[in-house]
């Protein structure tokens, strides 16, 4: 200790039960009679339950074997995910092209994480997206190049999940700002169509979204004109999800104090500048949590296409438990679901976590 | 009513006076304004010349910060003419937007743009509004942050700043657009005591340099040396307006007396 220091208050060092793991486990785990018993019976269901989850997942399982291996054991036969990894993930796409729906998810993904940065948020950013749309769509497409042509009907698995999320989440985000900002619009007409929309959309399921633009909608086009069904079940899923969006955005718009509009204003700044440069940026700050809450249930509530007969991840992974030599190992392939939907689902969070804390300017 | 009679005759006579001088920066004749029936500004008449210093005072609910606010029309007036600059105020964005730019305000909440940094805050305006190069809007903006004695503060966040330092910053905000006319809406009431000073140094600074200031607010030490004009408001008009000297030794009107009987 130097002279300054010393001259100064002593500082006395916090009682031993409030620091370190005696203090960490008195106060989270046994601060009073209930917590200690709550404690206790935690502990023996953990003991109860986990050794035979561990035993029938990691020690009795099979990872790697033929169908046939796996009617002999009591454990996991993790060996219907290898077995039919290609089908779940790609579905029917022919067989010798895997290269192309594997190389556009590649580029999907690599764009994606190339996006996180915030000092890359420029136009030429959306240029990007918008060049590797079109890339993505060639090589599942083909046509060109000497790539055969695959039919969309043939997109399936893990690659239509994955178009379907992402660039339903990426167009329908600016068009829920914009519904949000045409719903307080000073502008009756266009206030009036915003909420029409908003709360038409609100009012149905997903589901139907889907049936009126697989069914329906058809029978409004004049004869010959045909659009393709996962191009219209994307616009459904956008259509939807901008509305849920547009809610959440007005939200944020509603939470910003007066004096910034004033001070926006005062400075003589446009409508559109007033709210790009100065509402916006801290409006859709605030609504990051609920904005992710929605994005995650457009990513998961993509798998809702299976009802008109789009072949998700989640369908691809039903077909294959149709297949009698794999029927029977539903939990083994719905774990492996459900991990492969956390994976981006816990990505998405976490990202928006580190957004938000990355924005926090101290006020 | 006598008193307002009276208000014009004050102001022909100035303008009148100084008419080869300068034409008025601000005028507003037979200014009305109501917030759905409640009449809150009630035929107000007032000139402002340039490079004048007015400091506005009166009871709270007397309508003064609405009748700065009616200047850069963040409020709207339903009577009469406000004609800032030549330009005179109606529905038009465009001449809205064009008063804005050459009017600045001053906020009593700071109202500085949180999520920017400091010198982003200053840059905002000259290069959106008056499309100038970012590198001499920053130059300007560290011009005038030195000025407010805040240079060493440019790349925080509003939020890390004391309130006196942040209002010295949203002064600077303003002074970086060039304005014409200055509004202060109540600038050091939100301060701690300890504050005050250093944002009134500023705001006497801009005076000396001969800046056009229209100052709401309850220092009256500020009113008595820094103002060409004290007006005093109530209930919506303009009560009395005088030369400080004047207006605090010798008010002409029950309602001022009494205002000041109160505050001094």
């Amino acid at each position: 200790m130097t002279e300054a220091t010393t001259a100064k208050r002593a500082q006395l060092k916090p009682p031993i039960s409030n620091v370190g793991v005696v203090g960490w486990l008195y106060t989270n785990l046994f601060s009073t009679w209930y917590n200690s018993l709550l404690t206790i019976i935690m502990l023996l269901m953990l003991a109860w339950s986990v050794p035979p989850l561990f035993q029938w997942a990691f020690v009795d399982s099979l990872w790697n074997s033929s169908a046939a291996a796996c009617r002999d054991i009591d454990g996991a036969c993790w060996s219907v995910i290898p077995n039919n990894f290609r089908f779940i993930i790609l579905g029917f796409f022919p067989e010798g092209q895997e290269w192309r729906p594997i190389l556009a998810m590649v580029l999907l993904l690599g764009l994606v994480i190339y996006s996180k940065e915030r000092s890359r948020w420029k136009k030429s950013l959306a240029w990007l997206w918008l060049i590797n749309l079109i890339v993505m769509g060639t090589l599942m497409y083909g046509g060109v190049l000497g790539m055969p042509v695959v039919e969309t009907a043939q997109w399936s698995g893990l690659p239509l999940t994955l178009i379907l999320s992402f660039f339903g989440m990426i167009v329908a985000y600016p068009l829920g700002i914009l519904l949000a900002l045409g719903r307080r619009s000073k502008l009756p007409a266009i206030k009036t169509l915003c909420v029409v929309y908003i709360e038409m959309i609100r009012g149905v399921p997903l589901i139907s979204l889907l049936f009126m633009s697989s069914i329906m909608f058809p029978l409004f086009l004049p004869e010959g004109v045909t659009i393709d069904k996962v191009l219209r079940a994307l616009v459904a899923i956008i259509l939807f999800a901008a509305a849920y969006i547009a809610e959440v955005v007005r939200g944020g718009l509603q939470a910003m104090p007066r004096g910034q509009y004033e001070a926006a204003d005062s400075l003589g700044l446009n409508y559109s500048n007033t709210m790009r440069l100065v509402i916006l940026p801290q409006a859709l700050k605030i609504v990051i949590p609920p904005s992710v809450g929605v994005l995650l249930s457009v990513f998961k509530d993509t798998s809702l296409v299976v009802i008109i007969a789009l072949y998700d991840v989640l369908k691809t992974t039903m077909v294959t438990l149709s297949n009698p030599e794999w029927a029977g190992y539903s939990k083994e392939s719905y774990i492996f679901l459900a991990l492969l939907y956390f994976c981006f689902c816990y990505a998405m969070s976490s990202y928006s976590r580190r957004l938000e804390k990355e924005l926090h300017t101290g006020h | 009513m006598s008193a307002t009679s009276e208000i014009v005759m004050i102001d022909s006579q100035t303008s009148v006076s100084s008419e080869d001088a300068a034409k008025p920066i601000i005028e507003i004749r037979e200014m009305h304004k109501w917030y759905g029936d409640f009449h809150v500004l009630s035929n107000i008449n007032l000139q402002v010349l340039p490079k004048e210093k007015i400091v506005i005072c009166g009871p709270s609910g007397s309508g003064k910060s609405t009748l700065i606010r009616c200047i850069n029309r963040l409020e709207e007036h339903q009577r009469g003419q406000i004609i800032v600059n030549g330009t005179e105020l109606c529905n038009d964005i465009k001449n809205i937007e064009k008063v804005r730019a050459e009017v600045g305000m001053v906020f009593q909440h700071f109202n500085l743009f949180p999520h920017l940094t400091i010198v982003e805050n200053l840059t905002l305006g000259p290069i959106w509004v008056r499309k100038t190069p970012k590198k001499e809007a920053e130059e300007a903006a560290m011009m005038y942050l030195e000025k407010v004695q805040i240079a060493e503060q440019a790349k925080k966040f509003p939020g890390q700043l004391s309130g006196g330092q942040q209002q010295r910053v949203a002064i600077a905000r303003s002074l970086c657009m060039n304005p014409q006319v200055m509004l202060f809406d109540e600038p050091t009431s939100a301060l701690d005591p300890e504050m005050i000073k250093e944002v009134l140094d500023v705001m006497i600074g801009l005076a000396e340099e001969g800046m056009t200031m229209l100052v709401v607010t309850h220092e009256m030490g500020f009113a008595k040396s820094v103002a060409d004009r004290v007006m005093f408001m109530d209930d919506g008009e303009i009560v009395e307006q005088n030369s400080p000297d004047v207006f605090f030794d010798n008010p002409q009107h029950e309602r001022t007396k009494l205002f000041l009987s109160q505050i001094l």
